[in-house]
C-alpha cells in the first residue's frame, strides 16, 4: 500500500501544536496540452524539486526559496550539489545524484535515442515551499520562462 | 511539499502549451494536486528516480515515466510504475504519525551542501 504522507504529516504535526497545513487540492480539471509527436522526436526538458545546484552556482536556502537554476546538460554527476529544507531525504542523493536528480540518466536516453533530444539546461528548484501563492505567482513564471527559451517541445517535473 | 509545488508548476505550464509529466512518490499528493499526466513510483522519498548506483532501475523508471506521453490520453491520468523497491522496511518510518518534525530550520541564507560551494560561486562570480 502506497504510504499516505498528508494524513501522517497532519497527525505528526498536529501532536507538535502546529497549525494544520492547508494542501493544495485542485477543484477543477488539469489544462491538456497534447504532445504532438513521438518521444523519440521530441526536446525534452528537465525540472526538479531537489534543490540541485551545480558547482559554482548559489545553493538555495530553506525559508520558501522560489528560485530555479539552470543546470548545464553536460554536468558532471560529481559536480551537482543539493540543498533543500527536507535535507533527511538527500543522503543517497550525495552519494549517487540519479537517484532524485536524472540528468546521466536523461542523457542516456538522448543518446540511445529513446528520446529526441535533451534541452540544453535541465531546470532545478528547491519544492519545499509552503506558500502555494509564492510557487503561482513566483516558481512557475521562472519555470515557464526558461523552459520557453530552451524550445522544448515536453517536460518531465520529478517530484522530490 | 515538493509534489504539490510540481503539481501546481506542472499545471501553469500545460495551460501555457508545454506538454508535462509529473513523476512522484507521493501517490495521494499527485492525487490531490492532479496534473496534467503523472508516474507514480512506489519508492522511499528521495529516490523518485530510481535506485541508487542502479542505472538499469533508473532508466526503467524515467524511460517508463516518459511512456505517459503516449500512453495518456486523458486529463488527469496516471500510471502506476512496476518497479519494486524489494525491501518495506522504509514505510513503518515514512507512515509514522509520531510527533516530529524533520525539516530544517527556515533560514535565509544559501545552504551550501559543502564550505568549498560557495568558493566555486564566488570564483564564477556570484555576490555570495
Amino acid at each position: 500500500m502506497p504510504v499516505n504522507y498528508m494524513d501522517a504529516i497532519r497527525q505528526r504535526y498536529e501532536q507538535l501544536g502546529y497549525t494544520p497545513y492547508r494542501w493544495y487540492v485542485a477543484e477543477d480539471a488539469p489544462p491538456w496540452q497534447a504532445l504532438d509527436k513521438p518521444l523519440d522526436a521530441a526536446r525534452v526538458g528537465l525540472l526538479s524539486t531537489s534543490g540541485a545546484y551545480a558547482l559554482g552556482q548559489r545553493a538555495y536556502h530553506y525559508k520558501d526559496d522560489t528560485s530555479i537554476r539552470a543546470i548545464p546538460t553536460a554536468t558532471a554527476r560529481e559536480d551537482v550539489r543539493f540543498s533543500h529544507i527536507t535535507e533527511n531525504y538527500l543522503v543517497d542523493a550525495r552519494q549517487d545524484p540519479d537517484t532524485i536528480f536524472p540528468l546521466g540518466t536523461l542523457r542516456e536516453l538522448a543518446a540511445d535515442g529513446t528520446i529526441g533530444a535533451l534541452a540544453d539546461d535541465v531546470l532545478s528548484c528547491m519544492g519545499g515551499v509552503y506558500s502555494q501563492r509564492r510557487v503561482r505567482e513566483e516558481t512557475a513564471p521562472a519555470a515557464l520562462a526558461a523552459f520557453r527559451q530552451q524550445d522544448i517541445d515536453c517536460a518531465l517535473l520529478v517530484a522530490m | 511539499m515538493c509534489h504539490q509545488t510540481v503539481c501546481l508548476v506542472a499545471r501553469h505550464l500545460e495551460a501555457n502549451g508545454i506538454p508535462t509529466l509529473v513523476l512522484g512518490a507521493a501517490r495521494d499528493i499527485l492525487a490531490a494536486g492532479r496534473p496534467p499526466r503523472a508516474a507514480f513510483v512506489d519508492y522511499p522519498l528521495g529516490h523518485t528516480a530510481g535506485k541508487p548506483f542502479d542505472r538499469a532501475d533508473q532508466r526503467a523508471v524515467i524511460a517508463g515515466a516518459l511512456a505517459g506521453f503516449a500512453r495518456l490520453r486523458e486529463p488527469g491520468g496516471l500510471i502506476e510504475l512496476p518497479n519494486q523497491w524489494g525491501d518495506d522496511a522504509w514505510r513503518a518510518e515514512a507512515s509514522s504519525t509520531e510527533a516530529r518534525d524533520t525539516r530544517q530550520p527556515r533560514d535565509e541564507t544559501p545552504q551550501w551542501q559543502q564550505p568549498a560551494d560557495r568558493e566555486a560561486a564566488r570564483a564564477a562570480g556570484l555576490d555570495v
